[in-house]
């Protein structure tokens, strides 16, 4: 049947009182002092690092992101870790929260299409993290101005920006997966749980996952041990999880002699200039499959939220 | 039908295999006050949600101030407001943000909103804490804010589900008055309650739901004497002597019922009071009063009721 009047009225209305009301609130405001207090801290670290080794670098900018200070994560690793967990924090009382407070029958008898109230929760919500990462990212950047005392060259920049953008897809893949269970979970409790949940089998379990998937597929030889089938099998199974694809697309795009992402054979090795960085533009072709798995998976996501939403009665 | 500014035909909903609403025939004319009453899972809420577009209808026709909610839910919900059932607000927010958020989404031009939103506050009388968060609101409080946002949107219909439940008499009276007002400017209203008296002193016509279809429907007053019978229901109180037997012999009564020490409650076909002096007095009784009781919707619900539910 078709209905008229446009589904995007009213979104911005929308957008902008979610978008206050994260950005006002304690839970944002806890998030962000712990993302702030451990980059700086990584960051710092990372530069003390430097500081010893004092190497001819080229990307000297983007070793900030990535060098580590054992016993401390670098900032990528760090960041692999909470940006989950702040997708999640934003999205998992997002459509069960209004049920609970009993104002959806109220919002939905204003002249908007349902559309317009889900699409609205996710950019506001896409909009606060992407706010979020971006200031992150400029204080980086500017810790690292004022401490290493050099400027970032473009490609720099553009590797920085590419990550920056990778990064709010994957944290957007998240936030996708909380508010679908906000939507299929009348209980905030049960849907942070389930969020928390699903997080900890992809950060954590996954990677065992593969590796029993790809045995029982493609068993091992007893002469000649596991076949390249199992390895390939293994690495098919972990980049269904957004995880190993964050954690790809970043390491292509942050340490530019990456050449391959996954396995290489011998023959192939012949000819290659070993260590010596890619060109951007490469470097972004080469993790291309994985920012569209992030940016596809955030979309089905979201997708199956909004059917589910649709079909959901008012009356709570 | 001309005049008519909600009107359903045939209206059905089902979920799975549980009919919510069976054959809905309703018509409510422009600036009528109409009162839905029924026991709760009679269906009202649910009609409520088809004539708003926010449930599905699963078969029959909605026409709602003039346009079809299934087909046209935006201009439907524009011009109809909605109070739902215990209203709920974004506590952490004034009672004034939370008001332009809907009035933002409703689409009232924004230069009017302010000045919208300080009427209506001003109207139910909450204007001195419009800046205060609704999380310290009383109950009370809240449900005049719903009431406020329904103000606000200057709707041609009202739909209000429950508005005075949970209220303290005080509240109620000054909601209902509120009601009648909105009435006097010409506002159709749709008032869903349980609350009989309510609906009887503030609705011009009443449907009785049950089971999911209009049971009965008209004013008060043919109400009752189409559940009730014309029956003359009277009180009588007397002391002494056998008053209950010699009432009991009048012409035409049917039942005494000793409702007190002193008091008797009567149900006659015809009016007796001329009598109701002489046959106490002639009982040797002492008569120290005597009125008509006006029938209460209280009466034609429960009779109904307990009608229908014998004779399932």
């Amino acid at each position: 049947m078709r209905r008229s009047g446009s589904p995007w009225t009213g979104l911005w209305t929308v957008v902008s009182k979610e978008a206050a009301d994260h950005i006002t609130s304690a839970r944002m405001l806890m998030l962000q002092l712990l993302i702030l207090f451990t980059a700086v801290g990584a960051v710092y670290a990372a530069i003390g690092v430097m500081k010893t080794v004092a190497t001819q670098d080229q990307f000297l900018f983007l070793r900030l992101f990535t060098i580590a200070r054992e016993p401390f994560p670098s900032f990528v690793n760090f960041l692999g870790f909470v940006v989950p967990i702040v997708g999640i924090a934003l999205g998992f009382d997002a459509v069960n929260s209004e049920y609970q407070r009993r104002t959806m029958s109220r919002l939905l008898a204003q002249p908007i299409y349902r559309d317009a109230l889900v699409f609205g929760k996710f950019l506001a919500a896409l909009l606060t993290l992407g706010l979020t990462f971006f200031a992150l990212w400029l204080l980086v950047t500017g810790m690292g101005l004022l401490i290493l005392g050099v400027p970032p060259s473009g490609e720099e920049v553009g590797r920085g920006l590419s990550f920056l953008v990778v990064t709010i897809a994957y944290a957007g893949v998240w936030l996708a997966v909380a508010m679908m269970f906000s939507t299929v979970f009348r209980n905030a409790a049960t849907s942070a749980l389930a969020s928390l949940a699903t997080w900890l089998l992809f950060s954590v379990f996954w990677n065992i996952v593969a590796g029993i998937v790809a045995q029982m597929a493609a068993p091992s030889h007893p002469l000649f041990g596991p076949p390249p089938e199992q390895a390939d099998l293994a690495q098919w199974v972990t980049r269904l999880s957004p995880n190993t694809l964050w954690t790809e697309a970043t390491i292509g795009l942050l340490s530019p002699e990456t050449r391959a992402l996954g396995r290489v054979f011998f023959e192939q090795l012949q000819g290659m200039a070993m260590g010596s960085p890619l060109p951007f533009g490469q470097s972004l072709l080469l993790v291309w499959p994985q920012i569209s798995g992030l940016i596809a998976a955030m979309i089905v996501l979201f997708t199956i939220l909004y059917l589910v939403f649709q079909r959901q009665e008012v009356r709570a | 039908m001309s005049g008519a500014i909600i009107e359903t035909r045939a209206l059905c909903k089902s979920y799975g295999s549980f009919q919510a609403v069976k054959d809905l025939n309703l018509t409510v004319s422009r600036g009528e006050v109409f009162g839905m009453l029924g026991p709760n899972g009679a269906g009202k809420t649910t009609t409520i949600l088809m004539l708003l577009g926010l449930t599905e209808v699963t078969s029959g026709i909605v026409r709602i101030v003039g346009c079809d909610p299934t087909q046209d839910p935006l201009e439907v919900k524009r011009r109809v407001a909605y109070m739902p059932d215990s209203v709920g607000f974004y506590d952490q927010l004034s009672a004034r943000t939370n008001l332009r958020y809907t009035a933002r989404l409703a689409g009232i031009p924004r230069a009017e909103i302010d000045e919208r939103i300080d009427a209506a506050l001003s109207r139910i009388s909450l204007l001195g804490v419009a800046d205060k968060a609704v999380g310290t609101y009383s109950r009370g409080m809240r449900q005049r804010l719903g009431l406020a946002e329904v103000l606000m949107k200057k709707p041609d219909v009202a739909i209000l589900d429950e508005p005075t439940s949970g209220l303290d008499p005080e509240v109620t009276l000054h909601l209902l008055d509120i009601i009648r007002d909105l009435k006097r400017d010409g506002m159709t209203i749709l008032l869903s309650s349980h609350l009989l008296q309510q609906v009887q002193d503030t609705c011009d016509r009443v449907g009785l739901f049950y089971r999911g279809q209009l049971a009965l429907e008209g004013r008060v007053e043919d109400l009752a004497q189409t559940v009730l019978g014309s029956v003359y229901r009277v009180s009588v109180e007397a002391e002494g002597g056998d008053v209950e037997a010699a009432l009991r012999r009048l012409p035409g009564v049917s039942e005494v019922a000793r409702v007190g020490a002193t008091a008797f409650a009567l149900k006659s076909a015809t009016d007796i009071r001329p009598m109701i002096a002489g046959t106490v007095a002639g009982s040797g009784g002492r008569l120290l009063g005597f009125s008509l009781i006006q029938p209460s919707l209280d009466e034609v619900y429960t009779t109904y009721f307990r009608e229908t539910a014998n004779a399932a």
